[in-house]
């Protein structure tokens, strides 16, 4: 067994175990643990089959940002989850059945292709380049009007997500800088003249 | 023995039904159904990265960063629908879910 054969099996029994932690497991934070440890491994495969790009950027994009998000909901909300858990049970023979279905099918399709010899490739992989500069070569080029939507998507759901989530509370006083800066003296200051032993009535 | 496509997708097949399993038996928790989905999106970029290096053909890593760009964006909105949600109901609760009556 070569070094490679080996890291598959480690880095792919690690994806599957920690895959269905994430499904079974109790807590939730452990849940997220478990699901960054499956993207972890994940891109241990990736840079097995050479996307060296794609492993680290699921290394640095998925678990450094969309966990550590996941991560402070489930911190962040104050839920019962003992409560939220008691019907696990209850869908497993169906659930089991549907999943075993579906599992034998995928497998079965494995085996079962072939790739037609007439296919022409549209970007074949270029000799003597890197992983990154190669995906950098057609990323900018063939796919560039791909890679603008994909920033508009992210555009759409950072604006979505600030909309959904930002509200203003009523009652809580706050700074205005704009009604500070238009306070003239007129506006602030009032003269009063006082006549003496007789005081200014109070408002 | 050598490893090929077949063991990729194999790997892949079986995070995939994990993922759907995920959502079947978890009726209740939100958050584990939000995290089902990213497993089965991480399948199906294990899937397009063997199928990449197999054929000698980038447009299946490209293809891949897309879905990640897709899932991120997937995740913050949903997380931000699910945040907003239990600021109202103080419950994460699937079968609470029921004020649209859809």
């Amino acid at each position: 067994m070569s070094v490679a054969t080996a890291f598959f099996y480690l880095f792919s029994i690690i994806t599957i175990a920690s895959a269905a932690m994430v499904i079974v497991g109790r807590n939730p934070v452990h849940s997220v643990l478990f699901l960054i440890l499956a993207f972890v491994s994940a891109a241990g495969l990736f840079v097995l089959t050479g996307a060296e790009f794609l492993a680290m950027l699921l290394v640095v994009v998925y678990v450094g940002a969309v966990m550590v998000l996941f991560l402070f909901v489930v911190m962040m909300l104050d839920v019962d989850f003992a409560q939220l858990q008691k019907t696990v049970g209850k869908y497993l023979p169906v659930g089991g059945l549907i999943t075993l279905v579906v599992l034998a099918e995928l497998v079965l399709v494995v085996g079962s292709w072939n790739v037609a010899p007439e296919s022409v490739l549209s970007t074949p992989t270029p000799a003597g380049l890197s992983n990154t500069a190669a995906l950098g070569q057609v990323l900018y080029t063939q796919y560039a009007y791909l890679f603008q939507a994909a920033g508009l998507v992210l555009l759409t759901a950072m604006i979505g997500a600030i909309v959904l989530t930002l509200h203003h509370r009523p009652n809580v006083k706050r700074q205005d800088i704009s009604a500070q800066n238009a306070r003239t003296r007129a506006t602030a200051i009032e003269n009063k003249h006082v006549p003496s032993r007789t005081g200014v009535p109070v408002p | 023995m050598v490893i090929g496509l077949e063991h990729y997708l194999i790997v892949a097949a079986i995070v995939f039904t994990l993922g759907v399993a995920g959502i079947i038996l978890n009726r209740k928790n939100v958050i584990i159904i939000l995290m089902s989905i990213e497993l089965i999106l991480l399948s199906v970029n294990i899937n397009l990265v063997a199928f990449s290096a197999k054929l000698h053909d980038l447009t299946g890593q490209v293809f891949a960063l897309f879905i990640l760009t897709v899932a991120a964006a997937e995740a913050a909105i949903g997380l931000a629908i699910l945040v907003t949600y239990f600021r109202n109901r103080r419950s994460i609760a699937v079968e609470d879910i029921n004020m649209m009556k859809g």
